[in-house]
């Protein structure tokens, strides 16, 4: 399996997870991550060449239903939980700029 | 005093001979004089019960026959939706949040003439064994307020073991309903996988999560499940075919039971946990059963597999929680910026590590490692399991390695609390049913659970062994601590 995982390892993860941790989180997951990643390693000991794997314990493909009109939920319902709301969208932060 | 089983108080509300108000006013009581101190409920629906129950006595006032849980209070886990009523997850980041619809499985209450009556605590998003993750504190074991109820579904189990109410639904991703039920000495069900909607139920990992209840007894928590199981066309993975009614008695004449010598017979298992187990083989023995060890080789290595799966579907299904659509927002320079801050703010410690070993389980160059690994050792469980089930019709096992532990024992590591989840994990891995009965009491006199493992859709013999081995446990059985 794949080498201890670094402080740089879960630097890049935070950021791929969209989480903003501090130094003391970062130096803290590196240990437990490291700690679980360990106790998983066991895995290694199994012989998996030739074993399919398993996503989903039912066998399901896909599933189809009437294509009938029914009601939803509804929007302004949905709207008013949103932190920001305008138009009838849901309002955010500018996406592109050179802050990013 | 009056009737405390489900059963009796549908069956009284039904003929007319108790007022479900007078249910709910009961059931308060209770409440108002615990909650202080066990912190199993994150709302009480005190209004909308008392206007839930006047409804119910209305209607049988006018002759109607309100359902089969007619009056019954019921509590639900903090992470099943519940139209225009908070419903948190135990998270900060769920701040505010009034679902805009209800879950499936608590209409199916509603609908069968129950009441739904309190939000219960929950480890934040459902991971943990503790309900120490919660965000609004921990919640205390009825029958010693020193030591932890379990989890994740800790409020669950606790409001029933306290006797806030006679049902409760939780959710069970690796043990979540049935180890806090062995812990606080009720019984909990984990229903195959799929064979229960979830739709409304908030996701952690979903090919492993399924609804489940909680009970006092286990005809109590068959008249639940038969409430809310079924197909479901609002939840695609939910199962087309008409389940097998529960009403099976006890019987277990020539029924070939299992114990599973890798959850039993290993190191971490408290000697009196197994001796609990043993003396359950010799229970259904009594009662006509033949019992013998089974070996079932790569459960050994469920744990494992469990927190690479469990964590990488979490990773994928909470990043929806980005300061957009519901819940907190941060502000930030740009979105990237917000969706960081409100994502740190909003969750606890137990969720970010969560994420992080997931996302890091899923990233490349680790995807085939770790992830890939584990959906393989997936497949051998269910490969073992199912030779298993060549000569058994049901298997047992310990419940939980030991009874409740201490409040704050097992925080600071994380791996010995995962450690509480190794007999109810191959469960989930398989997409199988499990039940946990109390049987007995561990070293600290307090109650211990023993697992009855059944194959997919097996839950008619399952519950036909748990009536079983709960005959076996009355006698000297833990009280229902009812006070």
């Amino acid at each position: 399996m794949a080498d201890p995982i670094s402080r740089t390892d879960v630097e890049h993860v935070a950021k791929l997870s969209r989480l903003a941790l501090t130094d003391d989180e970062i130096e803290h997951i590196t240990r437990e991550l490291a700690g679980i990643l360990g106790h998983v390693r066991e895995m290694e000991s199994l012989d998996l060449t030739d074993v399919p794997p398993t996503a989903h314990p039912l066998p399901l493909q896909n599933v189809l239903r009437p294509d009938d009109v029914r009601p939803g939920v509804d929007r302004d319902e949905v709207l008013a939980m949103a932190p920001a709301a305008e138009d009838g969208r849901f309002r955010v932060p500018r996406i592109l700029g050179e802050a990013s | 005093m009056s009737e405390t089983t489900a059963i009796e108080i549908a069956a009284a509300v039904r003929s007319g001979s108790r007022r479900a108000r007078s249910v709910v006013e009961d059931a308060l009581a209770v409440i108002a004089r615990r909650e202080a101190e066990l912190h199993a409920c994150n709302a009480v629906l005190a209004d909308e019960a008392r206007a839930a129950a006047d409804a119910i006595d209305a209607a049988v006032a006018r002759g109607e026959d309100p359902g089969p849980l007619a009056g019954v209070p019921v509590a639900l886990k903090d992470n099943l939706c519940t139209r225009g009523i908070p419903t948190t997850c135990s998270s900060k980041i769920l701040d505010g949040w009034r679902p805009p619809y209800t879950a499936t499985v608590v209409d199916r209450i509603t609908d069968a003439g129950g009441i739904p009556i309190a939000k219960t605590n929950l480890d934040e998003f459902a991971m943990g064994s503790s309900t120490e993750n919660s965000a609004f504190g921990v919640t205390r074991n009825p029958h010693d307020p020193t030591r932890v109820a379990g989890g994740s579904s800790g409020g669950s189990a606790a409001a029933v073991a306290a006797g806030y109410v006679p049902l409760a639904l939780g959710s069970d991703t690796g043990g979540s309903i049935r180890q806090p039920a062995a812990l606080c000495g009720v019984v909990g069900v984990k229903p195959t996988y799929g064979r229960v909607s979830r739709y409304g139920l908030i996701a952690f990992a979903s090919s492993l999560d399924q609804v489940g209840p909680f009970a006092t007894t286990v005809d109590d928590a068959a008249l639940l499940l038969e409430t809310i199981w079924g197909h479901d066309r609002m939840d695609s993975t939910s199962i087309a075919s008409v389940p097998e009614p529960l009403s099976g008695g006890s019987d277990v004449t020539g029924l070939r039971v299992g114990i599973v010598s890798e959850l039993t017979d290993v190191d971490g298992i408290e000697a009196e946990v197994r001796a609990a187990v043993e003396r359950a083989g010799e229970a259904l023995v009594d009662a006509g059963a033949t019992v013998d060890r089974v070996s079932v080789p790569s459960c050994t290595y469920g744990l494992s597999a469990y927190y690479l799966i469990a964590p990488a579907e979490a990773s994928s299904n909470l990043a929806r929680y980005d300061g957009v659509r519901y819940g907190l927002r941060e502000d930030g320079v740009d979105v990237a910026d917000m969706n960081a801050r409100t994502r740190a703010a909003g969750f606890g410690p137990e969720v970010k590590r969560r994420i992080m070993l997931g996302t890091y389980a899923l990233s490349a160059g680790y995807y085939d490692a770790y992830y890939g690994q584990a959906q393989k050792v997936r497949t051998l469980i269910i490969r073992d399991f199912a030779a298993a089930y060549e000569r058994f019709d049901v298997l047992l096992s310990p419940t939980s390695p030991t009874e409740a532990f201490a409040i704050g024992e097992k925080a600071a590591d994380p791996l010995s609390m995962y450690l509480s989840d190794v007999c109810t994990i191959p469960t989930n891995l398989a997409g199988h049913a499990a039940i946990t009965v109390p049987f007995g009491t561990g070293a600290a006199g307090l109650p211990v659970g023993v697992q009855v493992l059944a194959p997919a859709l097996g839950e008619s013999v399952m519950f036909r062994a748990a009536r079983a081995l709960e005959a076996a446990a009355r006698p000297s059985g833990p009280s229902a601590d009812n006070a």
